[in-house]
């Protein structure tokens, strides 16, 4: 009986990635990537073997600039219900977040999805209700699909979609860490297929692959990337065939490409990535919160990241959690300073909750 | 936020589902995002939309890939 998750079968491909003896650095993009990764302790299990694997700005949330969230504080403040999901409503910004807005007496709702937030429109019809958007490509089909779906009046979207191939462009251009590779994430792909890595590869040379998330998915896309390094090849490969098609899923690209359109947008961590933003097409405006409401959000206060975090720096791959001031200290899963501590895709909460001490 | 769930599909009402994720847990899932999908298939879920159909096939494949790609005659017994 074949099992995913198997330690002699681990053993075997780590004697195999051993045996390739090389030295080379691997990225990932995806917080669920990260978390297998930690909770797994394939990073130390690989060090001995030359590989080094970090992660990179693969956790929503935690991309998502602060700016962003304080739209979301000021709408709030101002009598609109937030629907968002659990994570982005914890993020803090000078020591207030959604959720301790709360005790303020702001209506926030925790949803599972864009389909709750709709209800809640439905059901508050003389109220505005607000989704805070926050994704990748995995999560903006199902917000175009909203969009068109005809919504109820009072429903708007803040809208922080973002796309994550201009983002590993933008890390390959500033060149500030030497990747040897990327590991792909899995669902992203899953709608956008593996074209858009082909010409990132195209542009910089080097291996992509798609991978899984259980811990035998990702030791054997590290191993197909290490092979890569080996013979000297650039190129994507896909391991996560169940889920990826080279097609991606051409359905709910048509959905983001009817709904949205490409704009450069700030990244934490990366600032500003040409085209990496979904803006929400002029046809659209109506539900975009950001035009709709543009005279309350002239209300956004100044503000400043908090001192000594390194959230940002965690993110572009240059530091490790554990080499934040405060990490553990101050900033804990409870009492998060900076964003990768909130999410559970934040590699900061990622390497607290599997490996505090 | 880019977790996706693996459940199976136990019913299709126009695009909405119901999925059973196991244990117990079965929840109303948004189908638009896929051409087709029937009873018996299995499903990623992310934020309550369906993303893609996985078929029982393609994850032998995988294992075929691995088997492949490592290369170990023992892989699959």
């Amino acid at each position: 009986m074949f099992r995913f998750r198997d330690k002699s079968t681990a053993n075997k491909i780590l004697e195999k990635i051993k045996d390739l003896n090389i030295k080379a650095k691997f990225m990932n993009v995806c917080g669920t990537h990260q978390d297998t990764i930690v909770r797994y302790s394939l990073d130390t299990l690989l060090e001995p073997y030359g590989i080094e694997l970090v992660a990179g700005p693969g956790c929503p949330i935690c991309v998502t600039t602060s700016r962003e969230y304080m739209e979301a504080m000021v709408l709030a403040a101002r009598g609109k219900i937030i629907t968002t999901y659990g994570d982005a409503a914890r993020v803090r910004i000078r020591g207030r977040s959604l959720l301790t807005l709360r005790g303020d007496g702001a209506d926030i709702r925790i949803v599972y999805s864009i389909d709750d937030a709709v209800e809640i429109a439905k059901m508050n019809p003389n109220r505005d209700v607000v989704f805070l958007a926050v994704g990748f490509e995995t999560t903006a089909p199902s917000t175009a699909y909203t969009i068109l779906s005809d919504p109820p009046r009072n429903f708007y979207i803040l809208n922080c979609h973002r796309r994550i191939p201009p983002a590993i462009e933008a890390l390959l251009s500033l060149g500030e860490v030497k990747i040897d590779g990327f590991i792909d994430p899995g669902h992203v792909s899953t709608i956008i297929g593996l074209e858009p890595y082909e010409r990132i590869v195209s542009r910089f040379p080097i291996p992509h692959v798609i991978s899984g998330f259980e811990p035998l998915d990702v030791l054997v896309s590290v191993y197909m990337l290490a092979r890569q390094v080996k013979r000297g090849e650039a190129k994507v490969e896909n391991e996560y065939s169940r889920a990826v098609r080279r097609e991606g899923n051409p359905r709910a690209l048509k959905l983001i490409e009817e709904v949205f359109e490409y704009t450069d947008l700030e990244w934490r961590g990366l600032s500003r990535v040409e085209n990496s933003g979904m803006r929400l097409k002029r046809k659209y405006e109506d539900r975009d919160a950001r035009l709709v409401f543009q005279d309350e959000l002239k209300l956004l206060e100044e503000y400043s990241e908090p001192k000594g975090c390194r959230c940002s720096e965690v993110l572009r791959g240059l530091a490790k959690p554990r080499e934040c001031p405060l990490f553990s200290i101050t900033c804990t899963p409870l009492n998060p300073i900076g964003p990768c501590m909130v999410s559970v895709e934040g590699a900061c909460y990622i390497e607290y909750k599997h490996r505090r001490v | 936020m880019c977790l996706a769930v693996p459940g199976l599909l136990i019913e299709v009402n126009g695009i909405i589902g119901k999925v059973d994720f196991g244990d117990g847990t079965i929840r109303k899932v948004n189908l638009a995002l896929l051409e087709k999908a029937k009873p018996g298939d299995y499903v990623l879920v992310h934020a309550g939309y369906a993303i893609q159909v996985v078929p029982e096939e393609y994850v032998r494949e995988t294992i075929e890939l691995w088997r492949k790609v490592i290369s170990l005659e023992d892989f699959a017994k």
